[in-house]
């Protein structure tokens, strides 16, 4: 059980909280996730560390509702708590290469990069953050991500806010040699066609790049393997061996393929769980 | 006096026909009448080498002779003193290959069903009166236990009768490893369980659940701030083997441990009442013949489909499933396709399953494992038309705990190295067993390795 000491709406489908969770907080690395439970009968999900604080014992984590059990993560007040909460999974983040790292976060994607290019930033890189979504109101965390880096770009495909296009479109420009300059590594966080994106863009100018894969999941230990991934034509275990992998090896097409396994399932779920809603009036 | 019966006195089951689609234990379980008549065979030896063939090393013929004379809470007294998990073994320990293959009534009758009156007294006690646990923790020396499966549940439940504080640490948000995500329902009752489980509870055992020690605690914080002098690692093995086939990756293909997890711990059975969804289309190919296999293709029955098949590249004299678990299956309308070896997963173009590609093979001499060498027969290749692959080919230990441990040392196989027939791995006060160490074997051996462990831990910290 994890309690909920916080709960504010980023968007109206994003929710960032802060979690009692000192053992958790106590052992994360940059780059690492949890898996969580909301009740019983539930799923458990994997959801990114956002960030931490050692001291305090709490994990920010972010959701954005796109599923049954994440809609139901929507509805967890301040004071309520998480039934399970497991963690921190997965392999911390290195970067061998130092200089000019470059994030790239896609709509929700932007948090996970909040302890990643902090870190960075405190062993002495230069930080660039490009935070990239539809449009401005679904930009978030914008403050906090722009005193964590050197320079926060944003970008919107309708160019409501920052650079009028794709955060591949900016990228694109800063490898030609736009300031803030070329990238000698970039890491891209956010929906799989974006990173996909990113991939393509980096691999010519053969710019070492990493993505951070969300496939299913149930354990997150390596015990069930339906996390796996090909990459480099191997088969890997997103759990254990990633989450980050390097981004012009990744076999996207499987991983987006896998990822659309239960998608019939998926509605069937929510339709339920907004029949049941309507049921008890509370819709 | 004991009476002269050929057979075993068989256990009722329920009608194959009905059970194969839902979760409802097949085995019912003696009656009172059923157990008393079979105690009856029981020949009193002198020397009951039956006992031998117990990895927890039950004294046998004591529960026995105690069902024969109709004292079922007396029997019940000498099972929980001896074995912390009596409904749990009774219901899964190969006892054709243990005990009852020693049993002296085997040799000219078959042997006295051990197991089944292992489950009856289990039962009976739970069903009629459990035994009062008064236990007291009181001696200073907390012991950690890493996983809750067969090996830690039975360390734990030993060295908890010892007086030792002992703590259990579980990755997984409910206890039991294997026995609650491996397990199917059908042949061990999650109820049974979490009876066994509560059982262990009151004789002081703290379980935490959702800790991975080497993720969310180190062993050296468990061993240095936390103040446990000795620790129990039981980790099994949970990480599951792929054939490196074509087309393992499509959707639709799953490895055993997944399929089982979706159903056993996440209740896909149930869905969508329960979130866990689990694919299963009209044709599901099962590879591999262990008792694996078997839960699984019998699973898969109970979830949907309409066909569930056992792909397997030896005979089925070579397969690793107990008897019992193949008869029941042959009894549900499984088709078993012996000598058959999985050469590649076929898939449509949304890349979904529609095939299994295999080839046939024949036997050659024996391998390394003592089993016929499976050979394949040239231009023999056919496609088999399936919706699911579910691979039960084996699990090698989970490498978790040895990522992020220093000095504990592993073999080629990812098996902790423990000295010479003991628990002790290569670091002070650290012990292992069960399939953490073996690699993958069954139940009743990690628990034996879980009662053995415990008698080493209360030696190294009393010494």
């Amino acid at each position: 059980m994890a309690k909920i000491l916080e709960k504010r709406p980023l968007t109206p489908v994003t929710k960032l909280y802060k979690v009692d969770a000192p053992l958790i907080a106590k052992a994360a690395k940059p780059g690492q996730f949890v898996i969580v439970r909301i009740r019983e009968g539930g799923e458990r999900i994997p959801l990114t560390i956002a960030d931490y604080d050692r001291d305090a014992g709490t994990l920010t984590i972010v959701v954005q509702e796109v599923g049954t059990t994440t809609m139901q993560f929507g509805e967890l007040e301040v004071g309520e708590e998480i039934l399970d909460l497991v963690g921190p999974l997965g392999m911390p983040l290195e970067i061998p290469v130092e200089g000019h790292i470059v994030g790239v976060g896609g709509g929700f994607g932007a948090a996970a990069l909040l302890c990643l290019m902090r870190e960075l930033r405190a062993r002495g890189d230069t930080t660039t953050i490009i935070n990239g979504a539809r449009e401005k109101d679904l930009l978030i965390l914008n403050e906090e991500l722009t005193d964590i880096c050197d320079n926060l770009e944003l970008c919107t495909d309708d160019g409501s806010a920052g650079f009028h296009g794709f955060v591949t479109d900016r990228l694109a420009q800063m490898i030609d040699g736009d300031a803030p300059g070329r990238p000698d590594m970039v890491i891209a966080i956010g929906p799989m066609p974006m990173m996909r994106a990113v991939a393509e863009t980096t691999a010519a100018a053969k710019i070492p790049t990493l993505v951070s894969l969300d496939p299913l999941m149930i354990d997150g230990t390596g015990m069930c393997g339906g996390c796996r991934v090909t990459v480099n034509n191997e088969v890997k275990f997103a759990c254990v061996d990633g989450p980050f992998f390097d981004a012009h090896l990744v076999d996207f097409e499987e991983a987006v393929r896998r990822n659309k396994m239960y998608v019939k399932q998926e509605h069937e779920a929510k339709d339920r769980s907004h029949c049941l809603k309507l049921a008890v009036g509370q819709d | 006096m004991p009476v002269k019966r050929v057979e075993k006195t068989p256990m009722p089951e329920r009608d194959a026909v009905l059970r194969s689609h839902d979760f409802e234990e097949v085995n019912e379980g003696y009656g009172i009448a059923h157990a008393k008549f079979e105690a009856e065979r029981c020949l009193r030896c002198q020397d009951p080498i039956c006992i031998d063939g117990c990895p927890v090393r039950v004294p046998i013929p004591d529960f026995v002779h105690k069902i024969a004379a109709g004292d079922m809470r007396g029997a019940a007294e000498v099972l929980r003193s001896s074995n912390p998990l009596p409904a749990v073994c009774g219901r899964v320990c190969p006892q054709e290959v243990q005990c009852e293959e020693q049993c002296s009534v085997g040799i000219r009758f078959k042997p006295v069903a051990i197991g089944y009156l292992e489950r009856f007294v289990a039962d009976w006690e739970m069903q009629q009166a459990p035994i009062e646990i008064t236990n007291k923790l009181d001696r200073a020396e907390k012991v950690a236990i890493i996983g809750s499966g067969p090996a830690g549940l039975v360390c734990a439940g030993e060295l908890a009768r010892l007086g030792y504080p002992v703590t259990i640490f579980e990755a997984l948000h409910a206890p039991g490893g294997v026995l609650r995500y491996g397990i199917p329902e059908f042949r061990l009752p999650k109820d049974v369980l979490d009876w066994e489980i509560d059982q262990l509870r009151k004789l002081g055992v703290e379980i935490r659940c959702n800790v991975i020690i080497g993720k969310t605690i180190a062993m050296d914080e468990l061993m240095g701030e936390m103040g446990f002098s000795a620790v129990f690692i039981g980790t099994g093995a949970g990480l599951p083997t792929f054939m490196g086939i074509p087309g393992e990756n499509l959707n639709g293909v799953y490895s055993a441990n997944e399929f089982l997890t979706r159903v056993n711990l996440m209740h896909a059975n149930d869905f969508p009442n329960s979130d866990t969804p689990v694919m299963v289309g009209k044709r599901v190919a099962v590879i591999g013949a262990g008792n694996t296999a078997m839960d699984t293709v019998r699973t898969a029955l109970r979830v949907g489909a309409e066909q569930g098949l056992i792909v397997y590249r030896r005979s089925d004299k070579e397969m690793t499933a107990r008897v019992e678990e193949h008869q029941h299956a042959i009894e549900e309308g499984v088709e078993f396709h012996w000598l058959t070896n999985p050469i590649e997963v076929l898939g449509d173009e949304d890349g979904w399953v529609t095939g299994l590609k295999c080839v046939r093979m024949q036997l050659g001499e024996p391998d390394a494992s003592g089993r016929a060498r499976p050979i394949p027969i040239q231009g023999s290749e056919f496609v088999m038309p399936v919706d699911n692959v579910v691979l039960s080919i084996g699990n090698k230990p989970n490498p978790l705990l040895l990522q992020t441990t220093k000095g504990l040392e592993s073999n080629k196989w990812g098996c902790l190295v423990v000295r010479d027939q003991s628990s002790e791995t290569s670091r002070d006060h650290v012990f292992a067993g069960g399939d953490a160490v073996t690699g993958a074997a069954t139940v009743i051996l990690a628990a034996g390795a879980g009662k053995d462990a415990a008698g080493e831990i209360h030696a190294d910290l009393r010494g």
